[in-house]
């Protein structure tokens, strides 16, 4: 059992106008076997959070620590971070032209593992991989998130988290965007794979939509920069009826 | 992208008002404030201004046919007056109306009439020394309903001067991929021009990997209705380097479609691109539809990247018409999604690049050419490899 350890955590990005605090003291841990879903208004630093875990450049962390047993991730690069089991499935994953999808999954793979896959293999696994993802064959030869629509590109983010097998997956907003047909397939990966591995899973979601897909163990409010409430399924139920001006109204 | 410079410049004259003859004498010695030269390395281009005999007896390069002529591709080379020659071809300027006059035999390949031709044409043009001047005039011409690749291949050294007249016959398909690999010290200016009649389509490809300067001036008509024209570019400037391409796209019959995309990787003290996209829609080219990309990636410090998209609409009833320039440094973004995935940082690299000019690579469609222009890539990368990375973009 592994657990991602994420104590007192501080972010703050430069912007035209100086530093802007977003994360103020977060705490939240993790273990290899749980759903958390964070939820949270826009703005609420629940994206900065995962793209803090996984080391985005573009913010910086003030105070606090996140470990993954006892390593220091914050002290580790971007692909380093990747390699000790952390994956995060993005909400706009970028283009990369001229790279297929092929190509890539076989490069990262080969980064993650330390070692090529065995061909054979490999190529079976990416095929049994996309035909539960629903797809098509073709898609291997395609560049990149190149012209993917909105629903390939998150079908394309749960499948490289099948193939990679992290230890942690944080999700960004996987469900923003996906029609109800996506949604339930993306969602089927996400507890497929969870079934065939020990998978913690950080569900960032402003919509309580897909957490009748994905059924979390804890449910955290993000409310400015903080945790402003935690709780079981229960909560997100609650969320779904009174949605979040409770917790902006008072201000926290 | 970052973009750090787009540069739209309006053209002083109409794009075909530009002068042209025959005779050398016609043209003033470039004095590098000309519209056609003033990016240009004149000095290094100087070999190539020079009116003497250098054809006289043998060729000054070496042409490599390989089995086009079992296959009976070849046309007995064509003296000036020899039909097709000419048809087309207007020397623009001095380098190109001393190559037309002091080559006596062109090269001519002709894909017949309504063959396709499967296997690509390769000619092999090998330099003997960067200062032995040779002048040429090779003819590329698809016959109404032929289909094939033409590919010129360019290495060793040489000072070379070089006129390439395509002919796309009405419904033909052709696809010119013209490489230049030269050694460090070879200086190489190109005109190429183009005539696409009725329904055809011509895929022109430049790929400038070595060589000290290389200028590549591909000009394409699409003068028939429905003709079709894919222009591509992709360079590799190394140290010292100075690779360019000033590309002319005149949209002439209705309903014509062109479009233009080069894309180029700068590495090291020196290296320079140069690429000016003209793209004129004239007055009968109804139904046009047209767009010009140009992208620049800049590796290291120390490089320079010009970019000039100019567009010409003498009609407004066209389907469209666009145009495009961004020169900047590696989208932080691309390497730390491929980061994200666990690859390292320098591999996250070298994918971005590769991928960068792989998307011109791909539109070749003939995997042996292919292959051929990915492993070229891959040795600029080996190459550049100890070089630092550009600073990043706004640090």
């Amino acid at each position: 059992m592994s657990v991602l350890d994420i104590k007192d955590l501080q972010v703050s990005i430069e912007t035209e106008q100086g530093k802007k605090e977003i994360l103020r003291g977060v705490d939240l841990t993790i273990s290899s076997d749980e759903i958390h879903a964070v939820m949270g208004p826009n703005g609420s630093g629940k994206s900065t959070l995962a793209y803090t875990i996984a080391g985005h450049p573009r913010y910086t962390v003030d105070g606090g620590s996140i470990t993954l047993d006892g390593e220091d991730v914050l002290g580790m690069s971007v692909d380093e971070r990747a390699r000790a089991g952390l994956f995060l499935a993005m909400q706009y994953p970028v283009e990369i032209p001229g790279v297929t999808v092929s190509n890539f999954l076989r490069t990262a793979k080969t980064a993650v593992s330390g070692e090529a896959p065995r061909v054979r293999e490999w190529i079976g696994d990416v095929r049994t991989a996309m035909e539960s993802l629903r797809m098509d064959p073709s898609f291997g030869e395609r560049n990149v998130n190149e012209g993917f629509s909105g629903g390939e590109k998150k079908r394309h983010e749960i499948l490289q988290m099948e193939l990679l097998r992290p230890r942690f997956a944080v999700l960004d907003e996987t469900d923003s965007g996906l029609d109800v047909d996506a949604l339930r397939i993306v969602s089927e990966g996400v507890n497929r794979i969870k079934g065939e591995t020990l998978l913690g899973v950080l569900l960032i979601t402003h919509y309580t939509r897909i957490l009748r897909y994905i059924q979390p163990d804890h449910v955290h409010v993000f409310v400015n920069g903080r945790v402003a409430e935690q709780g079981g399924p229960e909560l997100a139920e609650r969320l779904e009826e009174e949605g979040y001006d409770r917790y902006l109204k008072a201000g926290v | 992208m970052t973009v750090i410079d787009t540069t739209p410049v309006v053209p002083v004259q109409t794009r075909s008002e530009r002068p042209w003859s025959f005779d050398p004498e016609d043209f003033e010695r470039p004095t590098g404030r000309e519209v056609n030269w003033k990016l240009s390395d004149l000095r290094r281009l100087a070999p190539l201004l020079v009116d003497e005999e250098t054809e006289a007896g043998e060729r000054s390069l070496d042409y490599d046919t390989g089995d086009a002529e079992a296959r009976g591709l070849l046309v007995e080379s064509t003296g000036h007056d020899a039909a097709p020659r000419g048809e087309i071809f207007q020397p623009e300027d001095l380098a190109s109306a001393i190559a037309w006059k002091r080559c006596a035999n062109a090269l001519h390949v002709r894909l017949p009439e309504g063959q396709a031709v499967e296997a690509p044409v390769v000619v092999r043009i090998a330099g003997r020394g960067a200062d032995v001047h040779g002048n040429a005039h090779i003819v590329i011409e698809a016959m109404p309903g032929s289909q094939g690749t033409v590919v010129l291949s360019h290495e060793g050294s040489a000072a070379y001067a070089q006129n390439v007249e395509i002919l796309v016959r009405p419904g033909a398909r052709l696809e010119v991929v013209s490489v230049q690999d030269w050694e460090d010290d070879a200086v190489h200016a190109a005109a190429h021009q183009a005539v696409v009649e009725q329904g055809g389509f011509l895929r022109h490809i430049v790929a400038s990997f070595g060589g000290g300067v290389v200028r590549v001036n591909p000009s394409v008509r699409l003068a028939g209705e429905h003709a079709e024209g894919e222009l591509f570019g992709l360079s590799f400037a190394d140290a010292g380097q100075h690779l360019e391409s000033q590309v002319y796209l005149h949209h002439e019959g209705v309903s014509t479609k062109g479009d233009v995309l080069y894309k180029g990787a700068l590495q090291g003290e020196g290296a320079r691109s140069v690429w000016i996209g003209d793209v004129l829609i004239g007055s009968g080219a109804t139904g046009t539809d047209s767009y010009e990309k140009n992208q620049n990636l800049v590796l290291t410090d120390g490089t320079r990247a010009d970019s000039i998209p100019n567009l010409e609409i003498e009609t407004g009833d066209i389907a469209g018409a666009g145009h495009a320039s961004a020169t900047g440094r590696f989208d932080d973004e691309q390497l730390f999604y491929l980061q994200s995935r666990g690859i390292e940082e320098e591999e996250a690299r070298r994918l971005v690049v590769i991928g960068f000019l792989m998307e011109i690579v791909q539109k070749v469609g003939v995997p042996e050419v292919e292959e051929r222009l990915a492993a070229a890539i891959e040795e600029e990368l080996r190459r550049g490899a100890s070089l630092a990375p550009a600073s990043r973009a706004g640090a």
